[in-house]
């Protein structure tokens, strides 16, 4: 049993331990991350304006890459053997991270056969996980990297009360979902309030139909994991028979372990504060609201729990939840000091969360709220790595961390501002200057996106 | 009287002073959009509604209201050309939206304009964001659960203004939809080629009463497929009072509109257009303008494999007239500032953007003469801006519609201005 359990622990972390043949040499995990970096030199970016990440702004800095890693962020430094970039006129920042994309799950082209983000059969389906859903030529990830995106998180759809595991990406397309897979970064579990999954389940004439069948659902699961999990224990301590693998209550024990992280789809204030109720009473942590269109209406309650709100800057409207959508959102989150981030669930919106940004910089400054560039890059880097657990590793610009970098050719809060070079691993993965090393998924292939479509 | 009401009231007045007053704006760059270009530190009259001087050699009217505008950026009242403004209150909301109609009863002559909701929440939402002219469009769906669609003709789309004079319709029945590509299909049958010849035959019965209208009436002529008020929308088209718009993607599907509207001699516009920029030339020697989704960069489906994010680039260079709109964007027809930067950062002039965003679309739907630049005679619909228009950063100061200094408060600011407010620890519903 010990055994089983270290594999759990193991999947869910995205380690690469256990679980080989014997006799074979130690490889990858079944379903692990073989995530290579691309080659990378030594390079630096001279005198450029450097948004780090970490609230800091710092002009006519330079950035070192070395080894995949950032080295040193500051002037005059020592660039003796590098490849160097005159970023004189460019802007530097980490990065974007997108914490809701459906890429490769939700495709383009959008046919019904690439329909595969909701397993929409039953309301908890927590044992699908999105990776294996995802597509990695689906044109979406090169614009998104065109648009500065170094990592993602592809979730499953909302249909669901629990709608499956999240994974997180880098944005280097590969041949298959693993290759893409961000080494070490935990899985997130997506579950869903509010009218979705009352909407599929009530049409379909079965439970749940309510809000209140909605929670009912949420905590029936939650006592059943919680019993899965107990009886693990016991048999660990030898007390009893250990419970037969369910690939669902893996998924939601992680979360009650605190291995998993949980993105929940929620709209509206009231249904968040319900939603606090149940973590407190299973004992979890939501690490994310995803969509909270009226987060603004509970800021103080997303800052005591240590919850980021994940967010459009202006959707609103398409239905009765979104109907109090405030550009200012944003703003009075992060006013608030509670974790905001800019998210997508577009392969639109993924192209520019930069944009999405300077939407809510726009409607804070008409109330008098200034933002500067410093504070707001924060919700498409930092705050989203905090958001998918990868903070330590990546989305500022300090020392040791991921060389995921991007170089912007003016501010990148500015509509005319374009992304000229990403990095990802400190390796030139998207140079606007430069199209013959950029990628090009094999569905793309003789279309315009090869010239421009996705530019 | 409560707050809220009081203030309501003294806004009302206000409008309607400011309506009739003779108001001076000063001090701004505007971007007029028309011969006179772009004017600094310019004054603006305003009178009747209308403009009635602009210029930097401008004498002030002595009862003149005058408006300050010093370091702000002024342009015309931007033009939403497609969507459902007025029309759609909350998407997934079944009974707020009435763009949609299936069944047999009307084709081209379903109206829209009868729905129309002047008091919509997502238009005081829009016009606050420079917003001022609006075209509204029925909208295609296929089959329902009973196996009813729209028909391929959906129906006739007005231009409405934004403003608080109640004669909301600047144009109805500008033009009348028709749907090709894959919606054209799903609605025709299965097949886009279906789509085409359900339009062909509408268009030739409309031909055909049209030379024997007299007889038909009479009972005294043969039957058409349509209904005789399909077949009256279907004569504007005929005529060239209304043009026929045409939701299409595919380069291929825009040759054959291309095709049919040079074989009618009718005026066609191309809503949508992802692949346009692969006949841009032919689009050009034809007249037909675009309306382009130019943010739509992705293979959404097989009609837009060939999009790409330089589109209003290409056309425009070649000489077609192009404006931002996508009709999915009714809640976020504000959007079309973003549309136009970001295409100005991929290839176009910004005042080009300007324009696609102001006249381009007037002209399309031909009320030109009355919207689309800052000119005397017009119409007095301006956006006074913080700074660059086009810059998601920036944002209206005040917008006029027809002359009036609209109100700048929607839902969305009321919210906000709720839960903005920090200093009281009375529950939000008490925040009054």
């Amino acid at each position: 049993m010990h055994r089983l359990r270290s594999l759990l622990i193991s999947l869910a972390a995205g380690t690469s331990i256990v679980a080989c043949d014997p006799g074979e040499p130690d490889g990858p995990a079944p379903y692990d991350s073989r995530y290579q970096s691309l080659a990378s030199q030594s390079t630096i970016l001279r005198g450029a304006t450097v948004l780090t990440g970490t609230g800091d702004r710092i002009d006519n800095a330079d950035v070192v890459m070395q080894d995949g890693k950032i080295v040193a962020v500051g002037s005059a430094l020592d660039a003796t053997g590098m490849t160097a970039v005159d970023a004189s006129d460019m802007w530097v920042t980490p990065g974007v991270i997108d914490v809701h994309s459906h890429l490769g799950a939700y495709p383009s082209p959008g046919v019904s056969a690439h329909s595969d983000g909701n397993e929409a059969t039953d309301p908890n389906t927590a044992e699908v996980w999105a990776e294996h859903s995802v597509w990695p030529q689906d044109p979406g990830f090169v614009a998104a990297l065109a648009g500065g995106v170094t990592t993602l998180q592809v979730l499953p759809g909302s249909a669901n009360l629990f709608g499956g595991r999240g994974v997180t990406l880098k944005n280097v397309p590969g041949r298959s979902v693993m290759d893409m897979k961000f080494p070490g970064a935990p899985y997130g579990l997506k579950m869903a309030c509010g009218e979705n999954p009352k909407r599929v389940y009530g049409g379909k004439g079965q439970s749940p139909s309510t809000r209140m069948g909605n929670v009912a659902g949420y905590r029936s699961a939650w006592i059943e994991a919680a019993d899965y999990n107990k009886k693990l224990a016991n048999a660990e301590k030898g007390q009893g028979e250990a419970p037969k693998r369910d690939l669902k209550l893996e998924t939601l024990a992680g979360v009650l372990n605190g291995e998993i992280l949980v993105h929940n789809h929620c709209y509206r204030a009231d249904e968040m504060a319900v939603m606090f109720e149940i973590a407190k009473e299973f004992g979890y942590k939501i690490t994310a609201f995803h969509h909270a269109v009226e987060a603004y209406k509970i800021a103080d309650l997303l800052r005591e729990n240590d919850t980021c709100g994940a967010i459009w800057a202006d959707w609103y409207g398409f239905k009765m939840e979104a109907f109090d959508g405030i550009r200012e959102n944003a703003a009075i989150l992060d006013r608030a000091e509670a974790c905001t981030v800019m998210h997508s669930d577009s392969e639109m919106g993924i192209q520019r969360l930069n944009q999405e940004s300077a939407k809510v910089i726009g409607a804070a400054a008409r109330v008098g709220i200034d933002i500067p560039p410093e504070r707001a890059v924060r919700w498409f880097t930092a705050n989203a790595a905090k958001a998918l657990g990868i903070a330590d590793v990546v989305g500022t610009l300090e020392p040791g961390k991921m060389a995921d970098v991007t170089v912007w050719d003016g501010n990148p809060f500015s509509v005319y501002t374009k992304a000229q070079k990403v990095y990802i691993d400190g390796a030139l993965v998207y140079d606007r200057s430069d199209e013959s090393g950029n990628p090009v998924t094999d569905f793309s292939l003789g279309t315009a996106a090869q010239h421009g479509g996705a530019q | 009287m409560n707050f809220a009401l009081r203030f309501f009231v003294t806004s009302l007045v206000f409008i309607g002073v400011a309506a009739a007053q003779t108001t001076a704006i000063t001090g701004a760059t505007v971007h007029t959009v028309g011969p006179q270009g772009s004017i600094e530190n310019a004054t603006i009259i305003i009178e009747g509604g209308r403009i009635a001087a602009v210029g930097t050699n401008v004498s002030i009217p002595s009862d003149a209201r005058r408006v300050d505008a010093s370091n702000k950026v002024i342009t015309p009242g931007l033009f939403s050309p497609l969507g459902q403004i007025g029309l759609s209150e909350v998407n997934a909301v079944e009974g707020t939206n009435d763009a949609t109609q299936r069944g047999n009863d009307f084709a081209a002559a379903f109206d829209i304009a009868d729905a129309y909701n002047p008091r919509s929440i997502v238009i005081a939402i829009s016009r606050i964001d420079g917003i001022t002219r609006a075209g509204i469009t029925p909208h295609a769906s296929g089959p329902d659960a009973e196996g009813y669609t729209s028909h391929v003709l959906s129906g006739l789309g007005s231009v409405v203004h934004l403003g608080d004079s109640p004669e909301w319709f600047v144009k109805r029945g500008a033009i009348v939809v028709a749907n090709l590509g894959e919606t054209g299909s799903s609605v025709a049958g299965g097949s886009r080629a279906a789509a085409v010849q359900i339009l062909r035959a509408a268009l030739d019965d409309a031909l055909d009463y049209r030379q024997n209208k007299a007889a038909y009436e009479r009972g005294d002529w043969r039957d058409y497929s349509f209904s005789a008020a399909d077949l009256d929308a279907l004569l504007g088209v005929l005529d060239g009072s209304a043009a026929l718009l045409f939701n299409v993607d595919r380069a291929s599907d825009i040759s054959v509109v291309l095709g049919i509207a040079g074989e009618y001699n009718i005026r066609a516009i191309i809503a949508g257009g992802s692949e346009a920029w692969m006949v841009a030339d032919h689009l050009a020697a034809a007249a037909v303008p675009v309306i382009l989704d130019g943010i739509n960069n992705l293979p959404g489906n097989f009609d837009r494999i060939n999009a790409r994010l330089d589109s209003a680039s290409l056309l425009i260079n070649a000489g077609v007239t192009v404006a931002f709109g996508a009709s999915a964007q009714t809640h976020n027809a504000r959007l079309l500032t973003q549309s136009a930067g970001i295409a100005v950062a991929n290839g176009l002039t910004w005042d080009q953007a300007l324009k696609a965003i102001t006249l381009a679309p007037a002209e399309i739907y031909g009320v030109d003469s009355m919207v689309g630049t800052i000119e005397v005679g017009k119409d007095a619909d301006l956006v006074i801006w913080s700074a660059d228009p086009l810059e998601l950063t920036s944002y209206p100061d005040q917008v006029y519609i027809q002359g009036a200094a609209i109100s700048m408060e929607s839902r969305q600011t009321l919210l906000r201005d709720r839960y903005l407010q920090t200093g009281s620890d009375a529950p939000p519903a008490f925040r009054n």
